[in-house]
């Protein structure tokens, strides 16, 4: 192989896992290490820079971070990453120093943002501070998204949410709510210089079968009954109470509908258990809710009696998988199943639509309805026009949408100062240092212990039930935030390899606890996999080539894997030939957003960015 | 501050025939200087015992005093252990093999601890071929008091305080093989790839097993001048026959030239296929190897690799015809028969 390419920014991002797995890429490692000091202010200001959210989020991101956590590979679970974010949004002081200021003098271009979700909400905080002047339009009367209008309040305080979006709104963002947009082609000919589109995924699907018309007002779907709830014009839902579709949307309206008088919920599901889409956790919380689960359930018919809704019928079915891996439902000949029903909640998707757009926009969709937008620009065909979120690519998550806005918004400003939006655009910012500072000592807290994942406490059930509004999930107190804290293995801290200071005396082979180093003759890949101390067979994870060594010519190889980042190759290396070095990454946003001078205060990261920016 | 070695290891480490991992063979984190060779050496005995999947609580590690004799502590730590007084680890080994020879003995001395002040006890242990595995970290120098010359110093070698060594060097190996010494190496602490399977055969051969292993001490002998350094060994090794360690069980699948290996069967059933890299050599014979030492010697060369065994040769429990069962299991009664066979017995000699 040849060497490994260190200078390439993504080389060392991709071994930090949960950041690099984590859509906008914030630093994990380093606020989880800065929780870990008490300094819960600067921990919170690493997240909000990258993230946008981190008090929602610390409650409810889908956390694609933690399925790549490191700990994961050693231990049974995972940092609890998502969960300490919040402990940093919950112990934070006060943070309006930092934050940027806005110019009073605008630069005379005016930007629209249809639809107020989180990806609108992050391209409205990164361009502000830009001078730009920046009307927000969304049809429900507050700010937020589906954030505000689907994810449930005992998931995710109002007040919380409150904090976070007002933050934004109060840079000066002109908030037009209540103001659905009917027609694109208006808009665009009322001189806004470019437009943002984040109007998510707004359409629930229904289930067209026999019974759906009798059953009229007592089928609801999903997504706009969660509306009608947050919004308070639903207060009230039958006893019994069934639930279609395996998913979070699923999750949210059993467990609201259990706050709401349904007694007896259920969730029913066509796929197995294990393949249901909601996360593992969502279905633990609706389970420990007492909501039974029937997986392997077709719907059928909703049964009429009497002209009104009393259940629905399914059919028992198994699933069969081909040789793709693709799957279909087969009837296994049983029985259909009565599930008694007052109401029913269709939970089973949601897509984009956009009857507001028309065709003479310059607005190309593709054959699935979803408009044609580059990955990278989150342009549309038609130049001004930017979209993002789940409007962009279809239904994800918040922390995707966070990480759409930042690219629109670094796009939207290249485009209205003419330059290019690829050529021009900033690279991320990063930024590589030693931390060593002695003999066998690091800056960083470099012993590793087992150490399980702590839980986090909940309200018990009888309280959480009777309250719509009282948040489930307690959160970590400090002392727990530091046990969980310690538990990151710290993978920013990267192993950096200096060749032509080796002397081959393999002690850092020697030492390496999981055996992540190797000293042989270079090969191809496939080869040097089959020829390492340890089974190398995750070809996700990068091998770590030297160029060939002084003494024998062969070189040194590093299977990224299971490397526990402890330091001990560069502690028992005579020569220094190994150092731990903090890598910073920072993903290009359009301006700097922390304003103090970070480098005075310890925080190397946001000065890297602000550097950058 | 760290040095604590985390207790996670590789989730997916092979399991050895007995369903162990290395980590069934390791010790506490060393506490040598950082680069010692004598810390591979360990490496390499952890991997050789993994692989020979040997039972850890049936082996015992002696040793005498010096930073390689404090290594045993390193590796092994399933295992019984007595570290011993400065250069007389060769009695504490005798007795002990004597008591029990169904134990595996791995031996770790020295070049200062054999070849200075162990020097006579380590003449004796080579003569009575004692079966164990006597290693011997060879720095040329005392690391543990903190570098001078060791009687393995080769003249003219430069100390790290810029003195020239004055006197003749003793040769473990040279001396081994003219007192009779039924398995004799040499290696480097560098190449693993040599020193694990030697260490399998030196562990499976039946009587005393010397491996001399250059051993660099990175801190007092590791720099330009001195001929026990890193890149000096390097330069001037010369490999010799390379050992392929075949367990009893193995049908030998690999294909060796014709011509270009060596057989030698051990007394359990394996095999050694010795390859040979340059001219014929036939480890067998005695006089041939001290001539191919004197020879590399001459040039300015260090020969590694195995360089004299016989495998026939009765070990000194098989001479002294010793009880077949370990006296720890031997009956109170039968190992103390009491006052009148003890009498019978004066009575018989008189
Ligand atoms: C029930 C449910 C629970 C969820 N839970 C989570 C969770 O726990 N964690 C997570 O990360 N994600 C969750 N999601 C997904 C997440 O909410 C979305 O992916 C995310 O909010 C998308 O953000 P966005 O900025 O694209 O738009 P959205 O948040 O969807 O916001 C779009 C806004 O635009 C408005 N709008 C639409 N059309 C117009 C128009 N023509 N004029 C004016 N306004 C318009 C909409 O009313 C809405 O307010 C959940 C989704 C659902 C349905
Ligand atoms: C009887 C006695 N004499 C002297 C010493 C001091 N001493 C300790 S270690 C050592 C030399 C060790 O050299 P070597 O065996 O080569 O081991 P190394 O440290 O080089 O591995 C000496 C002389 C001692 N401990 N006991
Ligand atoms: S151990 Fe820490 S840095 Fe490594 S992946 Fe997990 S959270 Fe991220
Ligand atoms: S930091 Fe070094 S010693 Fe520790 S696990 Fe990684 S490679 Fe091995
Ligand atoms: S410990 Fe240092 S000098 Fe020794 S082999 Fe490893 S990198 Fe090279
Ligand atoms: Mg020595």
């Amino acid at each position: 192989m040849r060497p490994t390419d260190t200078r390439n920014p993504e080389y060392f991002h991709k071994v930090v896992d949960c950041q690099y797995a984590c859509p906008a890429h914030t630093p994990v490692p380093e606020y989880i290490r800065l929780i870990a000091r008490q300094r819960y202010t600067e921990a919170y200001l690493v997240n909000w820079e990258s993230n946008v959210f981190p008090g929602i989020l610390g409650r409810t991101c889908d956390r694609p971070c933690e399925p790549a956590c490191r700990r994961g590979r050693v231990e049974p679970e995972p940092v609890a990453i998502c969960r300490l974010k919040r402990v940093a949004a919950d112990n934070k002081g006060d943070i309006s120093p930092w934050l940027p200021d806005i110019p009073a003098t605008k630069n005379g271009k005016r930007i629209a943002l249809i639809g107020a979700g989180p990806a609108a909400l992050t391209v409205a905080r990164d361009l502000m501070p830009l001078g730009y002047t920046i009307h927000l339009y969304d049809e429900n009367p507050k700010a937020g998204g589906f954030m505000r209008s689907q994810i449930p309040s005992f998931r995710l305080p109002e007040s919380v949410l409150d904090e976070e979006v007002d933050r934004i709104l109060d840079m000066g963002v002109d908030a037009l709510l209540s103001q659905r947009v009917e027609s694109l082609r208006s808009l665009l000919e009322k001189d806004y210089d470019a437009v943002f589109v984040g109007t998510g995924a707004p359409r629930g699907r229904d289930l067209d079968l026999p019974g759906r018309e009798q059953a009229g007002a007592n089928v609801h779907i999903g997504i706009n009954w969660l509306a009608n709830v947050a919004f308070e014009h639903t207060a009230k839902i039958g006893k019994r109470v069934v639930v279609l579709g395996g998913g979070n949307t699923a999750m949210d309206c059993c467990r609201t509908a259990r706050r709401l008088g349904g007694e007896e919920v259920t969730i029913t599901v066509r796929s197995s258990y294990e393949a249901m889409k909601a996360s593992p956790w969502e279905k633990e919380d609706a389970q420990r809710e007492g909501i039974p689960f029937l997986p392997d359930h077709t719907p059928l018919e909703f049964v009429i009696e009497e002209g009104r809704l009393v259940g629905m019928r399914f059919d028992r079915v198994e699933s069969v998988y081909d040789e793709n891996g693709k799957r279909s439902l087969v009837s296994t000949g049983e029985e259909p199943v009565f599930v008694a029903a007052d109401d029913v909640l269709v939970a089973v998707g949601q897509e984009v639509a956009f009857p507001w757009i028309e065709d003479d926009c310059g607005i190309e969709f593709d054959r699935w309805n979803q408009p044609v937008v580059d990955k990278a620009t989150f342009q549309s065909t038609n130049e001004r026009v930017f979209f993002g979120g789940d409007a962009a690519f279809g239904p994800e998550n918040v922390i995707t949408a966070v990480a759409h806005g930042h690219q629109a918004a670094v796009s939207i400003d290249l485009f209205l100062t003419g330059r290019d939006m690829l050529a021009d655009r900033p690279a991320p910012g990063t930024h590589l240092f030693s931390t060593k500072m002695g003999i066998h000592e690091w800056s960083y807290d470099s012993a590793v212990t087992p150490d399980e994942r702590f839980d986090v406490p909940h309200l018990d059930n009888a309280t959480a039930l009777k309250d719509r509004k009282a948040e489930v999930e307690l959160g970590f107190d400090t002392e727990i935030g530091f046990a969980e804290a310690q538990r990151c293995l710290n993978c920013d801290v990267q192993t950096v390899f200096f060749d032509s200071k080796c002397i081959e005396c393999d002690s850092c082979v020697d030492i390496c606890p999981t055996n992540c180093i190797t000293f042989t003759d270079n090969g191809d890949e496939d080869d040097l996999r089959k020829r390492l101390m340890a089974p190398a067979d995750d070809r996700n994870q990068a091998l770590y080539v030297s160029d060939s060594l002084a003494q024998t010519g062969r070189v040194m190889v590093k299977d990224e894997n299971v490397c526990l980042h402890c330091g001990l190759c560069a502690e028992r290396c005579p020569t220094a030939a190994w150092d731990m070095q903090q890598y910073m990454y920072s993903v290009t946003k359009a301006a700097p957003i922390i304003k103090i001078d970070a480098t005075a205060i310890g925080l190397p990261s946001v000065a890297a960015r602000a550097a950058k920016a | 501050m760290s040095y604590i070695k985390p207790q996670f290891r590789h989730p997916q480490l092979p399991a050895n025939e007995r369903g162990f991992t290395r980590t069934a063979y390791e010790g506490l984190i060393s506490t040598l200087c950082a680069g010692c060779g004598h810390d591979s050496i360990s490496a390499a005995i952890i991997q050789a015992c993994w692989e020979l999947s040997l039972e850890p609580h049936r082996i015992a590690k002696v040793s005498g005093i010096g930073c390689s004799s404090k290594s045993p502590t390193y590796f092994l730590n399933k295992s019984h252990g007595f570290n011993s007084v400065h250069g007389r680890m060769p009695s504490v080994a005798t007795g002990a093999y004597a008591a029990n020879h169904e134990l595996t003995y791995i031996g770790v001395s020295g070049d200062g601890d054999s070849a200075s002040i162990g020097m006579g006890q380590f003449a004796h242990v080579v003569r009575r071929n004692i079966n164990m595995l006597y290693m011997v970290e060879n720095n040329g120098c005392y690391g543990l008091t903190k570098g001078q010359d060791s009687a393995t110093a080769d003249e003219g070698s430069k100390s790290r305080t810029g003195q020239i060594n004055p006197f003749e060097n003793i040769d473990l190996v040279g001396v081994a093989l003219e007192i009779g010494a039924t398995f004799v190496a040499r290696s480097f602490s560098g190449d693993k790839q040599q020193l694990v399977p030697l260490i399998k055969a030196a562990i499976a051969h039946r009587g005393f097993a010397l491996i001399d292993v250059i051993s660099p001490c990175v801190t007092f002998n590791n720099h330009h001048g001195s001929t026990k350094s890193y890149d000096y060994t390097r330069e001037h090794v010369q490999a010799g026959n390379i050992v392929d360690f075949v367990p009893s069980e193995t049908e030998i699948t690999a294909n060796y030239e014709e011509g270009a290996s060596h057989n030698v069967a051990l007394h359990d059933g394996s095999r050694l296929n010795l390859v040979k890299t340059t001219t014929d050599y036939d480890p067998g014979d005695r006089r041939n190897a001290i001539a191919a030492l004197q020879d590399s010697r001459a040039n300015n060369q260090i020969l590694t690799g195995l360089i004299y065994i016989d495998p026939e040769e009765p070990d000194f429990h098989q001479m002294m015809k010793i009880a077949n069962t370990p006296l720890n299991k031997i009956e109170m009664s039968t190992l103390c028969p009491g006052t009148s066979t003890l009498t019978d017995i004066n009575q018989s000699l008189k």
